[in-house]
């Protein structure tokens, strides 16, 4: 066995730790994050601290590589996988020990796309920087757009499409809502392998984010924006 | 006659033109043999073929950056260039190119649907939108462009995340060949997914190529 297997991770002290845990999400190691993840919550660290400071640091590594091409698909679901893991065990704790909240997202694909991937790791970063999220799950109609949106009240509605064929169903989406009246109440964040900044212009979004990592700053932005609106 | 370029050399590096003919058609790697069998049954020498690299097909954000070279490389050599790629996932990006340079390209959002035919595909695509399609070319290169690239060869756990909402693999055949049938098949039990032949033959490719004089 090579020393690297021989790693226990109970002896490591919190900053040997919590790089451990890089490593071990950018190598897609589910248990090992599931495990340093309790270690962790029994040294006494804050969930919410474990959630940033450790899992989502971990997967802002994965997602730089992903965007500069070092790391593929296959590499990034095996990471989300194992962060998952971790935030599996983390969200009960969240609610309980009262960790920031930053606003609510309703996501979802569009109708006729059954793609969901981005969609996932999305709403996952998102979770992760202390959104609420709503996803909606797969192909979408605009009904269950705006049934989401009466009832849930976010700040923020996603799309998502992987298909040239599907893309142009955000606009039908975004359209309804400004016939409606209900456009302005909503940040309109879009994504996909297909689309493009001037996309999301052309349909109306306020937004078009080319990854996950884009989708949790751009959604901060817009939600600090709002927030400063409404208290001026 | 050229001789038949073969699918790991057309995945990955395409093909040159030959330098003959008033009509440079540049191709997807993915249509050349089906091009070249439509050139030599119908004696179009007017047409000459070169293909982009079959494998772009995964990343369709380079298809028109490729696609441009070209077409800057051969412009002054030939009568008329033609684009045998259809929208192809690029989001618009070849027809913005080919508005731009004057070069025509195939009607339709992908190969799929112009070797059904693009009017029959759009009708029948609504009600199967949890297919996953394959051609000849696909199943052929089944595992450089799908099961290799999607590291399911490495984590074969990953097929949920991939393909857990589709319900069936539809096999477009362009031509009749037991063997790819059977391969086809074999594509769709390891996705673990319904199978279905569907015979295109050569769909909207033909008419197409046709009208190129």
């Amino acid at each position: 066995m090579s020393d690297e297997e021989d790693i226990i991770l109970s002896e490591l002290n919190d900053e040997e730790l919590v790089q451990q845990m890089f490593d071990d999400l950018y190598d897609g190691m589910k248990e090992e994050i599931e495990e340093a993840v309790n270690i962790l919550l029994e040294r006494g660290w804050a969930p919410y601290d474990i959630l940033t400071k450790a899992l989502v640091g971990g997967m802002t590594i994965v997602g730089h590589d992903f965007r500069d091409g070092i790391l593929f698909v296959p590499e990034v679901l095996l990471a989300a996988n194992a962060m998952k893991g971790g935030m599996t065990i983390l969200k009960p704790l969240l609610a309980e020990t009262g960790a920031p909240r930053m606003g609510k997202m309703v996501i979802g694909t569009v109708k006729g796309d059954i793609h969901d991937i981005g969609k996932n790791l999305v709403s996952m970063m998102m979770e992760g920087a202390g959104f609420e999220v709503v996803d909606l799950g797969i192909n979408n109609a605009v009904e269950a757009y705006l049934e989401a949106l009466e009832a849930e009240q976010p700040d923020i509605l996603g799309m998502s499409a992987l298909l040239t064929t599907t893309m142009p169903y955000m606009k039908v989406v975004i359209d309804t809502m400004v016939e409606q009246g209900l456009r302005d109440d909503y940040i309109v964040l879009v994504g996909g392998a297909p689309l493009n900044e001037e996309f999301g212009k052309a349909i109306g979004a306020d937004a078009y984010c080319r990854d996950a990592a884009v989708a949790v700053e751009t959604a901060k932005a817009f939600v600090a924006r709002k927030h400063n609106q409404l208290s001026a | 006659m050229m001789k038949q370029p073969d699918d790991t050399t057309l995945t990955e590096q395409g093909l040159a033109p030959q330098g003959r003919g008033r009509v440079l058609l540049i191709a997807c790697g993915a249509l050349a043999r089906e091009i070249l069998a439509l050139k030599a049954l119908n004696g179009w020498d007017h047409m000459d073929l070169t293909c982009l690299p079959a494998i772009l097909h995964n990343h369709p954000e380079k298809i028109a950056g490729a696609a441009r070279a070209v077409i800057e490389k051969h412009r002054a050599d030939y009568d008329r260039l033609f684009l045998v790629y259809a929208d192809c996932g690029t989001g618009g990006a070849l027809e913005r190119l080919c508005a731009e340079t004057g070069v025509g390209m195939i009607p339709g959002p992908h190969c799929y649907s112009f070797f059904t035919g693009n009017a029959a595909f759009a009708a029948a695509a609504k009600d199967e939108i949890t297919a996953f399609y394959l051609t000849d070319f696909l199943t052929r290169q089944f595992d450089a462009f799908v099961w290799h690239p999607l590291g399911l060869d490495r984590h074969p756990d990953l097929r949920e995340a991939y393909f857990g909402h589709y319900t069936k693999l539809v096999y477009l055949a362009q031509t009749d060949d037991p063997a790819l049938t059977a391969k086809a098949e074999s594509c769709a039990a390891r996705l673990g997914l319904a199978y279905e032949r569907r015979f295109t033959g050569y769909g909207d490719l033909v008419t197409v190529l046709a009208e190129l004089g």
